[in-house]
């Protein structure tokens, strides 16, 4: 079931479109905000509410990339991986995250504290390379500030495996 | 110079609320219209500026308008769509004036809605653009304060409510019929068109959606005139044109410059040029599906007839730049994988093939490619051009690979040759 504060939010959406269906998207987001990720009973609680199959809600909610069907760390980390922040030095950032944070591309960190994906060209090629954390832009990027950043979200950044 | 679309931006400043925006002539060009022009006359203006849509496909704007069905017996409620899902890897213009100047972008939607007699908008954005949301957010509350937006336009009779809809990703949302079904709720699937959305568009009415910085510059028009802004611009094409440059230049950037301005100035004058002891190899000129160009080509004047003359497209008008110490062949890798990652699964070509050529591509970057494999990969960019596929999405991949074939053959021959990547350890 939805909480009655979920139901609230979505319906504050709901009036932006002119069918019920269209505010999935925003509703995805608002349970994933609230819940942490978009688990198989969210889906069944929204697909209720929204008058859609659950099957018909999950083909959306698996379509988009940054709706979370798998539980996800406290924060984020989205590394662009397009091509401006590939000639800029993509390939040290992500390994030095690697080295940092124990994690892979797609992995949470065993504290559940990060997980590490891949984002298309977040527009900020001019301060490339590039990666967000939860709603946070990082530009300009080089291993030692990329320390910084860490150590700002109470990470040690000691290397706990080799790069 | 004029600087119509970046005048107000002050980089690392919050950009002006109502009052300052309205200080600087803003909103003008609402007054104008709902005043003093019909709907007609907006479009007729906009055609005769030669505005061509900036999202990259370049098609005119004004033209695009006069499909819509008008007048009383006209299918409704009409929608105007901001597409300001900029995904275009190597693509940061319309983020600038989304943060810089966001009244503007919603004054000319007001303007372009007007034409189409539009009586909803959205502005369909991207979910990173985290700053320029918050103060789209703001600056629409502002306009609906000020009596710009709602019910009966500054006394006209005109009535139109704007929404923002903020995205969950995926760059096929940028595609025109792929965000209309998104905005429904939808998979971000293409449509098949004809029907065009011009015509039956969001929930089956008619449809107008423009890109940001085309919509940015309907204000202009309006209050200006359709000379003025064909002056703006070094050809035909009217107005000015945010250019960027990103890759190892000494200065990477946006600037609003006249429309027709050349590769070299943008390269050499504003981007400052290579970094010192790097040599430039070639340049995309407009964001991750236009073609390769090389040394001969600095002279092509960025306009949409100079580069489709020269064999790429302008595209978004943001360059990338490949240096001499940079692999061809992982550049061309890491375009393909993002077109592979990216495609919506639709139709079979893009699904399939992006993946497979991209496998390609791997395994020529990592030593392990085999004669015939670049006779593979030209056959199937073919198989995954024009007219083979739903939408453009696998014809715009094709563009970098083919050119890139072409003019940087040696170093994909090199790298199945030798069996490996000269550039990596």
């Amino acid at each position: 079931m939805l909480t009655e504060e979920e139901r609230l939010e979505i319906e504050v959406d709901l009036h932006q479109y002119a069918q019920k269906r269209a505010v999935c998207i925003d509703a995805l987001k608002i349970i994933q905000r609230r819940r942490g990720w978009v688990s198989d009973e969210s889906i069944r609680d929204l697909a209720e509410f929204l008058e859609m199959t659950p099957d018909e809600l999950d083909s959306v909610a698996t379509f988009y990339n940054l709706i979370f069907r798998r539980p996800v760390g406290r924060r984020v980390i989205l590394v662009c991986d397009s091509v401006s922040c590939w000639i800029m030095g993509y390939d040290r950032i992500r390994e030095h995250l690697t080295a940092c944070l124990g994690i892979e591309l797609g992995e949470t960190s065993p504290d559940g504290e990060f997980t590490m994906l891949p984002i298309a060209c977040l527009g900020a090629c001019d301060h490339a390379p590039t990666l967000m954390i939860n709603d946070e832009l990082y530009q300009d990027l080089e291993p030692q500030g990329l320390n910084r950043i860490l150590e700002s979200y109470g990470e040690t950044p000691h290397q706990k495996h080799s790069a | 110079m004029e600087r119509p679309l970046t005048k107000n931006i002050r980089p690392d400043r919050e950009p002006p609320s109502l009052k300052e925006y309205e200080r600087a002539e803003g909103y003008q060009s609402v007054r104008k219209a709902l005043k003093s022009l019909s709907p007609q006359e907006v479009t007729e203006l906009v055609k005769k500026s030669n505005l061509r849509g900036r999202g990259g496909a370049g098609f005119p704007t004004g033209s695009k308008w006069s499909f819509v069905p008008m007048g009383a017996d006209a299918p409704g409620p009409k929608y105007l769509i901001a597409n300001a899902d900029e995904m275009e890897p190597g693509t940061f213009k319309d983020r600038l004036l989304m943060e810089g100047d966001p009244h503007q972008l919603i004054e000319g939607m007001i303007v372009s809605a007007f034409a189409i007699e539009a009586e909803v908008a959205y502005i369909f954005l991207r979910s990173e653009y985290k700053l320029s949301e918050k103060r789209l957010r703001k600056a629409l509350a502002e306009a609906y304060g000020g009596g710009y937006l709602g019910r009966n336009i500054l006394g006209s009779g005109y009535n139109l409510e704007m929404h923002l809809h903020v995205s969950a990703g995926r760059y096929m949302c940028g595609e025109e019929t792929g965000l209309l079904n998104a905005l429904e709720g939808k998979r971000a699937t293409p449509r098949s068109k004809p029907p065009y959305p011009q015509v039956s568009g969001l929930w089956g009415k008619p449809t107008i959606v423009n890109n940001v910085e085309t919509l940015c510059n309907a204000p202009h028009i309006v209050n200006h005139g359709a000379e003025w802004f064909i002056g703006l611009s070094h050809t035909d094409e009217g107005g000015t044109k945010i250019y960027g440059a990103s890759g190892k230049v000494k200065r990477p950037g946006a600037w609003e410059l006249p429309m027709g301005t050349t590769i070299r100035e943008i390269l050499e004058e504003h981007a400052g040029g290579m970094r010192d002891g790097l040599k430039f190899r070639g340049v995309i000129p407009g964001g991750a599906s236009t073609d390769f160009l090389i040394e001969e080509h600095l002279d092509v004047k960025m306009d949409f007839d100079s580069v489709q003359k020269a064999g790429s497209r302008l595209g978004t008008g943001t360059m990338i730049i490949l240096d001499d110490q940079t692999c061809p062949v992982g550049m061309v890798h890491n375009l393909e994988q993002f077109f592979a990652r990216e495609s919506c699964g639709w139709c079979t070509p893009c699904r399939e093939g992006l993946p497979w050529m991209t496998r390609i591509l791997q395994a020529i970057e990592e030593g392990q490619g085999e004669p015939g494999d670049l006779e593979k990969l030209e056959r199937h960019a073919g198989f995954l051009g024009p007219g083979s596929t739903f939408c453009a999405l696998a014809p715009g991949a094709m563009e970098p690979l083919q050119s890139a074939l072409k003019y940087f053959r040696e170093d994909f021959e090199w790298h199945i040759r030798e069996n490996r990547c000269p550039w990596r350890l």
